[in-house]
């Protein structure tokens, strides 16, 4: 129909400027993609077609891939430990779904059997939309995002097993073949099946384990970038074709590579150079799901899927939020675990087709499903945003206000907001030299962690008036601003000045713009946290380099009194870029001259300041 | 022959790189045995001594070297803060402070200004010995014998080749300190000990060196 040039032209043009318009209305790049799906699909401009089947295969490979990169991340003893929340949380959840889903379908008139398909069917999550979203914002490392990811992972192994235990479940008589398409292998003895997908995985781990490293040494050898990438996307491939040869996720095959791979020295590489074409097939992946909404059969019934996605967004969500509390994730994290993992997965289309083609679901039923799924996974990324700008915000605060410690320290003369890698320096030195200091910190497991080590700080938001009048502020003489967050320190400074001017402030800036930010509040005492830091290992390479010690030292100390100084000036220049990038060179400049000359006058045979007693004769 | 003094050389200088002559006098000290070459800016580059390491130097050896160029008559500041942090109350003086008692102490300095401009009637005013007064009595309180100075003078003029004597001279006098063959007795009233160091080293020790 259309020439490849053609299709390419239309998907890279739909997603370079759906894309950033998504991102700058906060809506995040999964709903970008989906919205250029959903505009160049066949409902809309029909720029796409019938080939879009095809764009979906290749686009798949996009989750196989961004699954082989979180391998590379995870270390195996990081897996390890993730193996209680991988089984405990990925299991309950997906049979809990099951039941729960499998149930309000029986309750719709459903046999048990089928019921029981669509309940697991829909007990899949999308990996791709999720972890990208969490990605995205940072989320992945908390300890919702944690448990997001070791319920997707359980998700992506309990395929195989759904797969195998669907057929059972078959209650309509097929005509011919259809039955049989699951699969190369499915004619084999389920022993024979079994002993194939084992020695796949341990030729894997085999691989994994003693051959790649070498092979990965031999390519890098000879230097030619390109050969590592195709190496690289040889190997993702490979596995990917040997998983789908013994019906195992080709995702999960990559995950284990990747795992093993992790601990090797080409990790960064590899993952610099499969990156980009994980996220490109990624954003393939996302216009091939909104192409793929089937809007005529929507228009038919639209109440029924309207209410079809909402029943199955919140009761997944149910499910989700009490077994992240059941788990010990606190409420807001339990927020996010359930927003995140609403949606319906990319597995289901797959499983939904299966299900169709050996019996246990109609095909009306199921392609009424698939639309649902296609649907959440369109909603998905406004549950983020929803769960971001609504949901959050209100449980930060309405946590600060429940938990906050109470201060038993009145009378101390100073007030340390802040007591990470930071603030607690601070914190123990001032109390090492016999002052007392009231700390207080906004997270909860820092101010436990730090506990343990004897250190002690009251849970609280410094930016709240009374928690500064109970932490004795009336009476301080100094106020440290330790905390990383640049937003909050500022709002906290103000928060200080407005009602406690008698307050010292002594400032922490964590970046140059934080400092003239705070600079324009009329803040003094401001330190930036990087570049103390940063000089004393400069002081090191130049002593590495065979410069004197006390030289070394001298250079780190000029340059740091000639940048404050610079800071001074150029915080007068802000809202003139080119002026302040003129004058910023120019400090630059003189710096270097600054010294430079001190080298030179080092230089000299005769120095005046240090010869006084030198007659001139 | 039987080394007898362990000798320490304190040495004292902020800018190595613009130095004429202290930095030929400082090559191989390190590496003479019973010699401790002990470059204070190079460890304390922002003069943060350690005391307790410094005085467990100080107990291990014999004789003090304080070599460093004569800044505004006295020595570059490290050195006072040295004497400060480390000649304490205790170890260095008062009724139990006996750790130094019986050590020597010797100033080696380098001057920009000439001999003569050290005299009562010269550009200086004072003697080197009246402008080292603070050193002597340093070492006088804390019961160590102070030694006559070892003076180079006029060291913008020193040709490369005078540099070099007096690198060799300066090596056979720390040597001679090290061995106990130096007669410094003879040097008592000179205004430096390099007057006439011929005199001063043992021929027996000067054939050798």
């Amino acid at each position: 129909m259309h020439s490849f040039f053609f299709q390419a032209f239309i998907y890279l043009f739909a997603a370079v400027v759906s894309v950033p318009l998504a991102k700058r209305f906060g809506l995040g790049s999964v709903l970008g993609y989906l919205i250029a799906g959903v505009i160049i699909g066949p409902n809309v401009l029909r720029l796409i077609g019938s080939e879009h089947h095809a764009v979906m295969d290749v686009a798949e490979f996009g989750v196989v891939m961004m699954l082989f990169l979180v391998g590379l991340e995870l270390r195996p003893a990081v897996l390890w430990e993730l193996r209680g929340p991988i089984l405990g949380m990925g299991g309950l959840q997906v049979l809990a779904t099951a039941i729960v889903i499998g149930g309000a379908a029986m309750a719709c008139g459903q046999a048990w059997q089928p019921a029981l398909a669509i309940g697991f069917i829909f007990a899949m999550s999308s990996t791709a939309i999720a972890l990208q979203s969490l990605n995205e914002k940072g989320q992945l490392k908390t300890p919702g995002g944690q448990a997001c990811f070791s319920v997707l992972l359980f998700q992506d192994v309990s395929v195989i097993p759904i797969l195998a235990f669907l057929p059972l479940l078959a209650t309509i008589k097929m005509s011919g073949a259809e039955g049989q398409e699951h699969g190369p292998l499915g004619s084999l003895p389920a022993w024979q099946q079994a002993l194939l997908v084992l020695s796949a995985v341990a030729a894997i781990v085999f691989a994994g384990r003693f051959l790649l490293r070498p092979i990965f040494r031999y390519i890098a050898s000879t230097h030619l970038r390109e050969m590592f990438t195709a190496t690289a996307l040889l190997l993702v491939v490979g596995i990917a074709q040997l998983m789908q040869s013994v019906g195992l996720s080709p995702a999960l095959g990559t995950f284990l590579a990747g795992v093993l791979l992790a601990e090797s020295e080409y990790r960064h590489q590899l993952e610099a150079d499969i990156e980009p074409f994980k996220g490109l097939l990624l954003g393939l992946f996302f216009i091939a799901v909104g192409a793929g909404i089937n809007f005529s059969l929507i228009a038919t019934h639209p109440g029924l899927i309207a209410a079809l996605v909402a029943g199955v967004l919140v009761l997944k969500f149910v499910v989700l939020w009490i077994l992240g509390r059941a788990f010990k994730l606190d409420n807001a994290q339990s927020f996010l675990f359930g927003f995140a993992l609403a949606q319906g997965g990319e597995f289901a289309f797959v499983l939904f087709s299966f299900a169709r083609s050996i019996g246990v679901l109609t095909s009306e039923i199921a392609d009424l499903l698939m639309a649902v799924v296609a649907l959440s996974m369109a909603v998905a990324p406004l549950l983020f945003t929803i769960n971001d700008k609504v949901v959050q915000p209100r449980f930060t605060k309405r946590r600060a206000e429940r938990e906050a410690d109470q201060i038993d320290e009145h009378d101390n003369p100073v007030i340390l907001a802040g007591f990470g890698r930071f603030g607690h320096v601070v914190g123990r030195l001032l109390r090492a030299n016999g002052f007392p200091t009231t700390v207080l910190d906004h997270d909860p497991d820092q101010v436990e962690a730090l506990r343990q080590f004897g250190l002690k700080s009251f849970y609280g938001d410094a930016s709240r008036l009374d928690l500064l009048h109970s932490a004795g502020a009336e009476k301080a003489k100094i106020f440290i601003l330790a905390i990383e967050d640049d937003a909050r320190g500022l709002e906290i400074v103000q928060t200080v000045q407005q009602h406690f001017p008698h307050l010292q402030i002594i400032a922490r800036a964590n970046s140059r713009q934080h400092a003239y930010e705070l600079m324009k509040l009329g803040v003094t005492e401001i330190y930036r946290d990087t570049l103390g830091s940063s000089l004393d290992l400069s002081v090191g390479a130049l002593r590495a380099l065979g410069m004197r010690g006390r030289r070394a030292y001298r250079a780190a100390r000029i340059f740091r009194h000639h940048d404050e100084l610079a800071m001074r000036d150029l915080v007068n220049w802000l809202s003139d870029e080119n002026a302040y990038i003129s004058r910023a060179r120019q400090h630059i400049e003189n710096l270097e001259q600054i010294l430079k000359s001190d080298e030179t006058r080092l230089e000299e045979a005769r120095d005046p300041a240090w010869e006084p007693g030198y007659d001139g004769a | 022959m039987a080394a007898t003094n362990r000798v320490l050389i304190l040495f004292a200088h902020p800018a190595l790189e613009k130095s004429r002559v202290h930095r030929y006098f400082i090559r191989g000290l390190d590496s003479m045995e019973g010699v401790t070459f002990h470059d204070l800016y190079e460890n304390y580059p922002d003069l943060h001594i350690q005391a307790p390491r410094e005085q467990e130097l100080l107990a291990a050896h014999d004789i003090i070297v304080l070599q460093h160029p004569f800044y505004w008559y006295s020595s570059p500041s490290i050195l006072k803060e040295w004497q400060d942090l480390v000649l304490q109350f205790g170890f260095a003086y008062g009724d139990n402070g006996t750790a130094l008692r019986g050590k020597k102490m010797l100033t080696a300095i380098t001057t920009g200004g000439p001999e003569d401009s050290y005299t009562t009637e010269g550009f200086n005013r004072f003697t080197i010995r009246q402008l080292l007064a603070p050193f002597e009595q340093t070492a006088h309180l804390c019961g160590m014998e102070y030694l006559p100075p070892y003076v180079i003078h006029g060291i913008h003029r020193l040709t490369q080749d005078e540099v070099n004597t007096h690198t060799a001279e300066y090596h056979r006098l720390i040597l001679a300190l090290r061995d106990g063959t130096a007669d410094w007795q003879k040097a008592r009233n000179w205004p430096r000990l390099n007057h006439d160091l011929s005199q001063i080293l043992l021929p027996a020790q000067t054939d050798h060196a």
